[in-house]
């Protein structure tokens, strides 16, 4: 484990930076929606660089970085490097920054057709041919994950780095999440295909406490045994190429994930 | 009516009379915990009064599958286990042990209170006594009993409920803790379903439990009415759907470590920990040191575990347990042979819940059979 940054260096406190690659800012409003915590962090920490909360943009280094996004294009593969360089501790946000995200369907397909197809003079247009993780391109000390970020696990991390404590970050199933809060396992109970049994913790079970199966934006758990479930699924009633589907959203880059859309997108061709 | 203290004779309580039994708990200070219908299944939660009971509920169970169905009349217990069970009120999901705060140049250490409100408990099957009997052993017995769980265990009110409707995945009856309670309970209930309303015949297992039935309206049970309810159980006996041979299971799992069902099984577990988290006796739990931004308070929290994480086998260096076939033997072989050394009793009591919420709907009577079907095919080769 990293060192954590000590609350106050030399005096001052430690310098949080927001960066942003390729993403929606859904992980990086998860901080600004932090609002009652929100004094406390101020307090805490100085916001160097956050452009999304201030038009003050510091330089590094900085203490902890913050990177939401995956890495789409040749200026960010770049930048990447420039934002490792100036971070003593930089922890991943969110499926795009974890996993390559939504825009890592481009890795299944060729980005030039879709470029072509969109764009009225694509050669505009500098893109990487896949949407890649953070961690494909630096170390990364800390991720976390989700389609957005839980805010909790948020502030556990941001708790935990100052104190200079191991942060409390679950790996195992979301079935854990729902036991402990006494939610009703929606696949067993009323054959809703689900994804908790392959997807990590960390949301508190959100989707099946409300009767939804777990759409797996928290990408794959410590061990995910999708091929196990994929057939729980068939025999459910869920088409071949429908599970493949469901492996192919927030986490498709995934290596679990991916491996699993994969082998049920050829099973259902066969 | 007329006042308790018959014991085992059986006294009859009409649904009237189980409302004031409710009622009278509730007036000495219990706080009643017992089954009620929601999100699709029976689960255990606070009950207001008999209105709140799944009156005319029971279910479909089968591996990795669970259905609430109509019956044809208004039993209040005809159903079989749900997913929830007991533990969530004695050793509960989460708890804080202890927090402290800064102080002049260090921190004080502040101990939770313990859980002052006692609890009722109301309709313990014998299958859910018998594990509340196997997690007293775990944590009451040798010299560190836990304080948590020991106040909120003494401070109990147990009105069981003899089981009249086993589940397709129940196995209590060949494993001995059920269908019926011998003890363990304040009161006991037997139903009687009855066309306008089911009848009950009521026991008295404590002091307490005859000192609460004498305020309740009752009468004397009728030889014909006890012959009911002792048929009722007894055919509960013969409807279990599954069976257990915990001394067969015992044998073979001491010496099944290279059995090749354990690859074979982990090709279906998912690994994500639901069997042990709705196992009524299942009791791994782990603690978490959390402390608030400000950096002046922190606290260490008791949450449950699972042996089926990776985590939980980590020991200087990395994790013992790294695959899932190593982690399903460790599971099995505990619940049903090594924790008879441990704690002197099996750790498995038949309730059947980690079959029917298997999201891979992995039985663990097959699997304890398949393992010593090999190792009885091995031994006589």
């Amino acid at each position: 484990m990293p060192r954590a940054p000590s609350p106050r260096r030399n005096g001052r406190k430690p310098r949080l930076a927001v960066f942003k690659l390729a993403s929606c800012d859904g992980c990086q409003l998860t901080l600004l929606d932090c609002e009652d915590e929100l004094l406390a962090i101020a307090g805490r920490v100085e916001v160097a660089y956050f452009p999304e909360a201030s038009r003050a943009m510091r330089r590094g280094p900085y203490d902890i970085a913050l990177v939401e996004g995956s890495v789409t294009t040749p200026h960010d593969a770049e930048r990447i490097l420039g934002i490792r360089k100036s971070a003593g501790i930089l922890v991943s946000l969110g499926a795009c920054a974890t996993a390559g995200g939504i825009q890592a369907l481009r890795n299944f397909a060729d980005v030039g057709a879709y470029v072509s197809a969109v764009y009225a003079t694509p050669e505009y247009v500098t893109t990487l041919a896949q949407s890649t993780p953070v961690a494909q391109h630096v170390r990364v000390d800390f991720e976390l994950r989700g389609c957005p970020i839980a805010k909790d696990q948020l502030l556990e991390l941001l708790t935990a780095l100052l104190a200079g404590r191991r942060p409390a970050l679950p790996t195992g199933s979301v079935c854990q999440e729902c036991k402990r809060r006494g939610a009703v396992c929606v696949m067993v109970a009323r054959g809703t295909p689900c994804l908790g049994p392959v997807t990590q913790a960390g949301c508190g079970a959100l989707c099946p406490a409300f009767d939804r199966g777990c759409f797996g934006c928290f990408g794959p758990m410590e061990s995910p045994n999708a091929a196990s479930l994929g057939a729980r699924w068939e025999a459910l009633g869920v088409a071949r190429a429908d599970v493949a589907r469901a492996f192919r959203t927030f986490n498709a880059g995934a290596p679990a994930f991916r491996a699993a859309s994969e082998a049920y997108e050829r099973e259902a061709d066969r | 009516m007329t006042t308790g203290s018959t014991g085992g004779d059986g006294l009859l309580l009409e649904v009237a009379g189980l409302e004031a039994l409710l009622a009278a708990l509730r007036r000495h200070g219990y706080g009643l915990v017992g089954p009620r219908v929601r999100d699709g299944a029976v689960v255990y939660d606070t009950l207001g009064s008999v209105a709140d009971l799944p009156a005319g509920w029971t279910d479909e169970q089968e591996a990795g599958r669970y259905r609430l169905v109509r019956r044809n009349d208004a039993a209040l217990f005809g159903f079989g286990l749900g997913p929830h069970s007991w533990k969530r009120f004695l050793f509960p999901p989460s708890t804080v042990l202890w927090h402290a705060r800064r102080a002049d140049g260090g921190f004080e250490v502040v101990a939770e209170t313990p859980p002052a409100a006692p609890l009722a408990l109301v309709g313990v099957r014998p299958c859910e006594l018998a594990a509340l009997a196997v997690q007293d052993r775990v944590l009451l017995g040798g010299p560190w009993a836990d304080p948590d769980y020991r106040a909120r265990r003494e401070a109990l009110f147990v009105v069981a409920v003899h089981c009249t409707r086993p589940g397709a995945t129940c196995f209590c009856a060949s494993l001995g803790t059920g269908p019926r309670a011998p003890s363990g309970f304040d009161l006991a209930l037997t139903e009687i379903p009855r066309p306008d309303g089911p009848a009950f015949l009521l026991e008295t297992g404590t002091a307490a439990g005859e000192a609460l039935a004498a305020e309740v309206p009752c009468r004397p049970a009728s030889d014909a009415e006890r012959r009911e309810a002792e048929s009722a159980v007894a055919a509960a006996a013969g409807a279990m759907g599954r069976a257990l041979d915990p001394q067969a299971a015992r044998g073979a799992l001491g010496t099944a470590w290279e059995s090749p069902r354990w690859e074979a099984v982990a090709r279906r577990c998912l690994a994500c920990g639901n069997c042990t988290l709705v196992c009524p006796t299942c009791f791994c739990s782990t603690v978490e040191d959390t402390s608030d931004l400000a950096g002046e308070t922190a606290a260490r929290t008791r949450r449950w575990d699972t042996c089926f994480g990776v985590g939980f086998s980590y020991v200087h260096g990395g994790s013992v347990r790294t695959s899932v076939a190593a982690r399903y033997r460790q599971w099995i072989t505990h619940k049903l042979a090594t924790w008879h050394e441990q704690f002197g009793t099996c750790g498995c009591v038949g309730c059947g819940r980690c079959i029917t919420w298997c999201p891979a709907g992995i039985d663990i009577t097959e699997e304890a059979r398949a393992v010593a079907g090999r190792s009885a095919g091995r031994g006589a080769s």
